[in-house]
């Protein structure tokens, strides 16, 4: 074969995948490992593959996603810790016929912003949830999260969960799909590439439900926090694989098709 | 064509809030503001002009939800009373911080806690001087008659819309709760998606591809660039003071002594100042009617005409800090006020302005 050239392979015709232009070149604030940046580029792979750019707002609360908006280039708001749910049920109240979806951790979500993710859950609001649940409070330097597991070492559970002083994790998932305003609920994973496959076929549902005004979506992804896991990249994946997932185990919680 | 009603001050703010072209209201209940809620629920609002009303599971939520409403460019409001507006100051000082517009009532009841259930003044220190976290201020408007709760609320949205700020329309139990002639103004159209993005092309509708994103927040790591936004935060405040402070001056021409009051302390003051004009005292009063920007000019031009000067608040004295910043030491400035949601009566303002002013 002869000699190719960099330049000659780089032409329009050879290009069989490249990166959304939903997300923008800014470098990912994210640990390299972590899932938030998988997490980020199906998400707006799927607002692209739907066309809904310019009908989407993103509502991204305090946390380590909380720069979402650096990377996703659709209009953005950013949240107070917890709030993503409230703010996010205004906004689509206020403009029905947008898309409107929330990007939010676990310490978020299930500690400081309990009532709200329970309310809009609960009134049925048409929106979609993100909730990326890793175990731990990472931006802040991984303090134990509502959903840290029994046993698991955090900076502020130093010996391990204690659960009779520190409290159970919290299965918020399977909480939110007790109510009846939720459609969807469904847990996911992003660490292999057949999981981001079936997590990303699950955010289109969501999105698509939301399309039909249909209520409430709800899509959760276990992911690692190797910093504050204090792992490797590989490692950190080996234990939420052995440790989360029996917990925290994916697949549909709740799938309302009415 | 305007027209008249005899209301509660809560029911005007909330008619009058519909007729301004409110898209949404987010509360929940506390007393003594439930009314703003009910009447507009019973309204359905809904058929009427489109405008949303939703009762939010806390007041933390509830000033969420008009964060969200703001981004978007609509014209959003919510109320409470005292407990329930220091619950919400986390989502204010975050709505001054990204400079949303947003209408905000605060019918006031004594404190501090769960304190009680009447009329007071107490919460003006946390409605003039910051209340959430960071340097901010929100343009307050103290509305004195059932007329202006209902004329604040348009006006709110229109000050409100002018510097991307949030305003604040500090109440009180006895204004929110009394009946009074009310003339309501002609309903306002909602803003169109096409006026949104032609008014407030900031707002987040939806990215086309013919702009950059939106991006609505308060945060920047880069401690430069947050200095530089802190910097024209303070700007916009300093125009805010001098193109929007309001005040009314009420027989203080011929005055020998003044009394400053706002609202409910207002009404009775001008009483007591019938009382001392008909003893012979020349007595004016001047009523701010922002509290920020605060009418320092004006009181500073009376403090060298007057001999002596009177604040009367439901509180401990929080205003008078300000009376007196901009008296200086020209002339003698003393408080009277009561606590608690005790209404002072005007012989008892009477009695003050004798003992610590007049023959102090």
């Amino acid at each position: 074969m002869a000699n190719i050239t960099k330049e000659e392979i780089r032409q329009p015709e050879n290009l069989i995948y490249k990166k959304t232009d939903l997300m923008t070149d800014n470098t990912l604030s994210y640990c390299p490992g972590c899932g938030h940046g998988t997490a980020h580029r199906i998400v707006m792979e799927v607002l692209e593959e739907m066309g809904i750019q310019d009908k989407t707002i993103g509502i991204a609360p305090v946390g380590c996603s909380v720069l979402a908006y650096d990377f996703m280039n659709i209009d953005m708001q950013q949240a107070a810790h917890g709030r993503a749910p409230a703010v996010a049920t205004a906004v689509k109240r206020l403009h029905p016929e947008k898309f409107v979806f929330t990007y939010q951790g676990d310490g978020d979500l299930a500690a400081i912003g309990t009532a709200e993710t329970i309310h809009a859950c609960n009134r049925g609001e048409n929106i979609v949830i993100i909730f990326i649940n890793n175990g731990i409070y990472g931006m802040t330097g991984g303090q134990m999260a509502p959903t840290t597991l029994p046993g698991m070492k955090s900076s502020t559970s130093p010996y391990g969960r204690d659960v009779h002083s520190m409290g159970n994790p919290l299965k918020i998932t399977e909480l939110i799909a007790q109510l009846p305003g939720t459609i969807y609920v469904t847990r996911q994973a992003v660490h292999t590439p057949g999981n981001v496959r079936k997590t990303k076929k699950a955010i289109r549902k969501a999105f698509e439900n939301q399309k039909l005004n249909k209520g409430l979506s709800f899509v959760e992804i276990v992911s690692n926090c190797n910093s504050g896991w204090k792992m490797t990249p590989v490692k950190a994946n080996e234990w939420m694989v052995e440790n989360m997932f029996p917990f925290y185990p994916l697949g549909d919680i709740k799938v309302n098709e009415d | 064509m305007k027209e008249l009603r005899l209301m509660k001050g809560n029911e005007a703010f909330a008619e009058a809030a519909i007729r301004a072209g409110a898209d949404g209201y987010f509360g929940y209940p506390i007393t003594p503001q439930s009314e703003v809620m009910e009447y507009l629920m019973a309204e359905k609002p809904e058929e009427r002009t489109g405008m949303v009303v939703l009762q939010a599971e806390s007041e933390v939520a509830a000033i969420n939800m008009v964060y969200g409403g703001a981004a978007c460019g609509k014209r959003v409001l919510t109320s409470s009373s005292s407990p329930g507006i220091s619950l919400k100051q986390e989502g204010i000082s975050y709505i001054a911080g990204a400079e949303l517009p947003c209408v905000i009532l605060n019918v006031v009841r004594g404190g501090p806690g769960l304190g009680t259930i009447q009329p007071s003044q107490s919460d003006y220190f946390q409605s003039t001087k910051g209340g959430g976290h960071g340097d901010y201020r929100m343009i307050v408007l103290a509305p004195s008659s059932v007329q202006e709760m209902a004329d604040f609320a348009g006006l709110g949205f229109d000050l409100a819309f002018k510097y991307r700020n949030p305003v604040l329309v500090l109440s009180d139990g006895a204004i929110g709760q009394m009946m009074e002639k009310v003339e309501l103004e002609e309903q306002r159209p909602r803003f169109t998606e096409e006026e949104i993005i032609q008014n407030t092309p900031w707002a987040t509708t939806g990215k086309p591809k013919t702009r950059e994103r939106n991006i609505i927040t308060s945060l920047d790591l880069d401690s430069g660039r947050q200095e530089l936004h802190n910097i024209a935060l303070q700007a916009k405040y300093k125009e805010i003071e001098k193109n929007e402070t309001r005040y009314e001056a009420i027989q203080c021409d011929d005055a020998d002594y003044l009394i400053v009051a706002y609202g409910t302390s207002a009404r009775l003051s001008q009483k007591a100042i019938d009382i001392l004009r008909a003893e012979g005292i020349k007595v004016g009063l001047l009523r701010p009617i922002t509290l920020f920007p605060f009418p320092t000019e004006i009181i500073s031009k009376l403090a060298g005409q007057v001999k002596g000067i009177l604040t009367v608040e439901m509180s401990a004295g929080q205003m008078i800090e300000d009376v007196r910043l901009a008296v200086g030491c020209k002339v003698k400035v003393e408080h009277f006020g009561r606590m608690g949601g005790i209404i002072p009566s005007p012989t008892e303002v009477v009695e003050a302005m004798h003992k610590k002013i007049i023959g102090g």
